[in-house]
């Protein structure tokens, strides 16, 4: 049990270094002139060779990459990505300045994604009705081909514009919190209804429930107490696409009901070249996904004794 | 109709109709049959014949993709034909109690097996409180053979062996106090010593506590030794029907016959080759000689399992040589490693001349020529993109010889018609597939062939008719098999030598004949005892 | 066969249109993308200008016909990319085995840390703003995937009895890798790679949507929706209708991969 958890508390740690140099040689190593990156692109001709030594000297992109790396890499465990070249601040400070507001969008749709899903899920396995289960089955990969941008604009029309019902934008008490939510709870629900409509599916198939309708058991009965547990552990396999879902979604969403946020912080971050931003949102971006599939992974044993067994055998005696 | 209460299930002209696509086909036609209290009544087909949908529509379990088209089905006096679930599931657990095919699937595997009997308790009894309910359920686990039920009781499924969870599926199927038991194939996925235990159980049960039992087989053998009654279904029909001794005596269905034939139990003792056989070649020392092999693999966490403990065999040319024994013997690891699959960690496998445990990948490649493998089953073992005639040419051309007109040869050679050619597995029967392995591994004209588990998956007619092919094509070409198997029936039709096996070591060793008729271990004695209809005498067969 | 689905049939007439606005846009639209009456700007859908028209007056319809080019154009060398890398790379490390899988695979887990689209952004950020580094960005964020499902795919298949078959009939390594081995894993590498198409397009939308991608005057699916967006409480159809053309196309990929991994599935 104590080598599982340390292998994978390892392979966490490995991710989110491998992360931040791969970060690293994308935005400090693999541009012809670093520098550039940090001037706008439109006034890059007029700044003075000498202003650009200043800076080149403060970012230390003269001394040799090997130096800058350790330096950087020295300066993250410590928790200092540098500044922010757009507002001066330190990159941490700016991060944790809009994070509790993504947190809340992210935290509050994944919960409603959670919630749709399984409904999708017991609805399609609990119905007799095959136009009911064919309708309520067609809807997830119809959630995940609407690009979130366009459901947010579609959301945007008729629920504010037209029906008056929500602001159409700003991050001011929950009225504003249900559209942005609801747009991107709706691509997230979508790859887990997926799974669990199938994972439901061939559960309901599995030799156990022959067994329990043997027993005398109802339809709803083998539902609850036999197919959902084993149904829904897989959905704990995808928690990591979820989280890209749910990170690529608040990228837009953000930036559609022009919400404050890591999502539209990382858009303002790409657009103007701030270079110590975009790392320290990546690195952030890894670490959470890192600790996520820790998390499932420690998580898994616990709800299935077979794979505890598993573990349980396999601890030094 | 009658409706004595006698009568525990009764089903009448009952159809059963399979979706294919849009067309309907049918599996089941027009069948009846009753069991009556106290009655052990068999049911004996073949993959196919209907048999599984039969009591699938007798429980109210068919699948969606199947519908009733006409009969009746009746429990006691009951009319139960066409009740819904919620009604179905009051007779289910009550009044009929089932036992499935397989245990390794038929637990719920996140909950622990008290709790699993438990639900059967409550949904089939009178309110009570929670201890009367317990108390019941272990019960139950003695019931069906579990004598640590309180041990068991907390246990969750993947900790128990195959047979204990076959007794805990049948503690469920008591738990209600049915009148009925419907076993589906209950002990086709278990070791033949725990299948007889299993068997003698059911059979216990019915005489302790006076119900019925309804047992669906494709074991004839299983079958005539264990039934007062047995139903033969073909094709959706019952083709024959009666007491055992009337079966036995004189079968009316040329089908019956021809399964009696096909019982490996039913011959004393080695097919004989259609052909003549070709005059013996020089009698050298072995075509395969195995010393000494260990093999140690390595579990979860620094465990280790021995698979092979000091084995070792020696095949005669122009011989078949059987390896038996039950699920972790050790035969497979044994199989891969005589065909080179593998390595054993110590001892030597000598093909001929050849030391094939000291060769390189390359040399080894050359030894194939000689030695050659039949897979167990023919739905895995070739390639599904590959038509007949490119998996056959495979071995050719790998070794860059001309084909010509081998594929058409080899085809006669296994009794298949040329124009199988040009389709792919999935066109093919099993049967058919197997034959295509075997003309497969004779495209290179080997010396030895090492057949794992070969006919295990085939029904048993076709698996008469393969094992009659490999006994004619050993004669004709002068072949030595090395035979991997767990039926002992099978042993004795094409067999000279035979070594049991049991947890990786060799138990016993020698001639088929004098093995079977004096075994001198325990275990082998075991094993004869267990091999189902091992009590019935041929009837005037050879 | 496909008759007897009605909406599956409906799908590939939608990617068939879609593909052909792509190679002949001025088949179904004599309007210039480019150009537009100002006097005419934000006209409502009529029987002349079937989207309406933005606010240069520009034939809106004219825009999403010409726009499938750029877009699809991006979205099948994102695919390619993915896919032709992915399937190698995955290749490499499930037959290989060992010491070589192990390294392969924990590369892939750290792209596969990285969210794609976030990803995309930082290598478009790197490469610069156009189409074509958008779809370099896409094909690159996708790798990992692919190589994961290939990876998983070959393991299958080299487990499977026909491959240890093969080798006991003395059929050498790569033989083995090519005849079975590749045919037999592809099939459901395939069926993501049409479930990609889907996501691709939506993918290179997102980006050209945030404006990576092509500079305004050329019409892109994305940028349409982003620039009718401003307008969107007065004149929604101007964002919408590209947008729907844009989801009917996604939707009807993956109505189609569905189809494609029930075949390979059989």
């Amino acid at each position: 049990m104590l080598r599982y958890v340390t292998l994978k508390v390892g392979r966490a740690l490995f991710v989110v270094w491998a992360a931040f140099t791969v970060t690293f040689v994308l935005l400090f190593v693999l541009p012809a002139n670093p520098v550039d990156l940090l001037f706008d692109p439109a006034e890059i001709n007029s700044i003075p060779a000498e202003v650009r030594e200043r800076v080149a000297e403060n970012y230390g992109f003269n001394k040799p990459v090997i130096l800058q790396y350790l330096d950087r890499l020295g300066h993250a465990l410590t928790g200092d990505f540098g500044n922010s070249v757009q507002s001066g601040r330190p990159v941490v400070t700016a991060i944790t300045d809009v994070l509790p507001s993504t947190l809340v969008l992210a935290a509050a749709a994944l919960v409603l994604a959670v919630l749709i899903a399984f409904g999708i899920a017991l609805v399609a396995t609990a119905t007799r009705r095959p136009w009911l289960r064919d309708l309520v089955e067609a809807w997830p990969s119809g959630a995940v081909s609407v690009p979130v941008f366009l459901s947010g604009i579609l959301m945007l029309q008729i629920f504010s514009f037209r029906l008056g019902w929500f602001p159409s934008f700003g991050d001011d008490g929950w009225r504003s919190l249900i559209l942005p939510l609801v747009t991107l709870a709706v691509p997230v629900a979508g790859p887990i209804a997926q799974l669990l409509v199938r994972s439901f599916r061939t559960e309901f198939a599995a030799g156990y429930v022959t067994t329990s309708w043997a027993k005398g058991a109802t339809r709803s009965g083998i539902i609850v107490r036999d197919v959902f547990r084993n149904a829904a552990l897989p959905a704990l396999t995808i928690a990591g696409v979820t989280f890209g879902n749910l990170i690529a979604g608040s990228v837009i969403t953000e930036t559609v009901f022009a919400r404050k946020g890591i999502g539209r912080m990382t858009q303002t971050a790409i657009n103007t070249l701030d270079v110590p931003l975009v790392a320290g949102i990546v690195v952030l971006v890894a670490a959470t996904f890192a600790l996520i599939n820790l998390i499932v992974d420690l998580i898994c044993p616990v709800l299935d004794p077979r794979l505890r067994a598993a573990l349980t055998a396999g601890a030094p005696a | 109709m009658t409706t004595s209460t006698d009568q525990l299930l009764t089903v009448g002209a009952l159809a059963v109709d399979y979706r294919t696509g849009r067309q309907w086909t049918p599996a089941v036609r027009g069948v009846s049959l009753t069991v009556r209290a106290g009655e052990f009544v068999s049911l004996v087909g073949e993959s196919g014949s209907g048999k599984t949908t039969l009591i699938q529509g007798a429980l109210g379990l068919l699948p969606d993709a199947a519908r009733i088209t006409g009969g009746s089905i009746a429990y006691a006096d009951v009319d139960v034909t066409g009740w819904n679930d919620r009604k179905m599931a009051l007779v289910r657990g009550n009044y009929v109690g089932f036992v499935p095919q397989d245990p390794n699937t038929s637990l719920n595997p996140v909950k622990r097996i008290g709790t699993q009997v438990l639900e059967a308790v409550r949904f089939n009894r009178p309110r009570n409180d929670a201890t009367a309910y317990r108390e019941a359920a272990l019960e139950s686990l003695r019931t069906a053979g579990l004598t640590d039920a309180e041990r068991v009781f907390h246990q969750y499924p993947h900790e128990l062996s195959g047979g204990m969870k076959q007794r805990a599926l049948i503690a469920i199927a008591l738990a209600g106090q049915p009148r009925i038991i419907v076993a589906d194939e209950p002990t086709s996925a278990l070791d033949v010593t725990v299948q007889k235990r299993i068997l003698d159980h059911l059979a216990g049960l019915r005489e302790r506590l006076g119900i019925g039992i309804l047992l669906v087989t494709h074991d004839l053998g299983v079958a005539l030794e264990r039934s007062d009654r047995i139903l033969v279904m073909q094709s959706g029909e019952i083709v024959e029907e009666g007491p055992v001794a009337q079966v036995l005596a004189g079968a009316t269905s040329d089908y019956t016959r021809r399964l009696l034939d096909a019982a490996p139990s039913r011959h004393a003792g080695r097919l004989q080759p259609r052909l003549p056989v070709r005059p013996a070649g020089p009698a050298g020392g072995p075509v395969l000689r195995a010393d000494g092999l260990t093999r140690t693999y390595r579990l979860h966490g620094g465990r280790q399992l021995r698979a092979l403990d000091d084995a070792g065999l020696i095949v005669r040319p122009g011989t078949t040589h059987a390896i038996v024994g039950e699920s972790g013997a050790g035969k497979s690891t044994l199989a891969g490693i005589l065909a080179g699959f593998h390595r054993p960690d110590t001892g030597t496998v000598h093909a001929g001349d050849h030391e094939i445990t000291a060769l390189g990948r390359k040399q080894l490649r050359d030894v194939r020529r000689d030695l050659q493998f039949v897979f167990q089953n023919p739905f895995t073992s070739l390639d599904p993109r590959f038509t007949v005639r490119r998996l056959i040419e495979e071995p050719l051309k790998a070794f860059g010889l001309p084909t010509g007109d081998r594929v058409g040869e080899l085809l006669r050679a296994v009794a298949l018609d040329e124009a199988f050619a040009d389709r792919r597995p999935g066109q093919l029967s099993g049967g058919q597939r197997q034959r295509v392995a075997i003309a497969r591994a004779l495209a290179l004209n080997p010396r030895i062939i090492v057949l794992d588990e070969a006919v295990s998956a085939l029904d048993v007619s076709v698996q008469a008719q393969i094992l009659q092919l490999l006994v004619d094509l050993q004669a004709e070409r002068g072949l030595s098999y090395v035979f991997v198997t767990h039926d002992l029936g099978v042993v004795r039709l094409v067999a000279d030598d035979v070594t049991v096996m049991k947890d990786g070591r060799v138990v016993e060793t020698g001639p088929v004949g004098t093995v079977f008729r004096e075994p001198a271990h325990d275990y082998t004695r075991q094993l004869l005892a267990a091999v189902p209809g091992a009590g019935l005498t041929p009837a005037g067969q050879v | 066969m496909i008759a007897r689905r009605p909406f599956l049939l409906l799908s590939w007439l939608v990617v068939l249109v879609a593909v052909g606005w792509a190679i002949a846009p001025g088949l179904f639209t004599s309007f210039d993308p480019l150009s537009g009456d100002s006097a005419a700007s934000f006209a409502p859908p009529s029987a002349e200008h079937w989207f309406g028209t933005d606010r240069l007056g520009r034939d809106l319809f004219a825009r999403s016909v010409h726009g499938a080019r750029t877009t699809l154009t991006a979205t099948l060398l994102a695919v390619l990319i993915a896919f032709g890398l992915g399937a190698v790379v995955g290749l490499a490390a499930g037959f290989a085995g060992g010491v070589v899988d192990t390294a392969i695979m924990r590369v892939v887990d750290v792209f596969l840390a990285i969210p794609s689209l976030l990803l995309a952004m930082v290598v478009v950020s790197v490469l610069g703003y156009s189409t074509h580094n958008i779809a370099l960005a896409v094909g690159i964020s996708s790798i990992a995937s692919f190589a994961r499902v290939m990876r998983s795919q070959v393991l299958t298949v080299v487990n499977q009895d026909y491959v240890k078959a093969a080798y006991g009939l003395g059929v050498g390594r790569f033989a083995v890798m090519w005849r079975h081995v590749v045919p037999n894993s592809l099939s459901s590498v395939v069926a993501l790679a049409a479930l990609e198409v889907g996501a691709g397009v939506l993918a290179v939308a997102s980006l050209g949507f945030l404006g990576y991608g092509a500079p305004p005057p050329q019409p892109e699916w994305g940028l349409l929706v982003a620039e009718g967006r401003d307008y969107v409480a007065v004149h929604p159809w101007a964002s919408i209708l590209p947008g729907l053309a844009l989801a009917a196309v996604v939707i009807a990929t993956h109505r189609i991969s569905t189809s494609f991994r029930r075949e390979a599935g059989r």
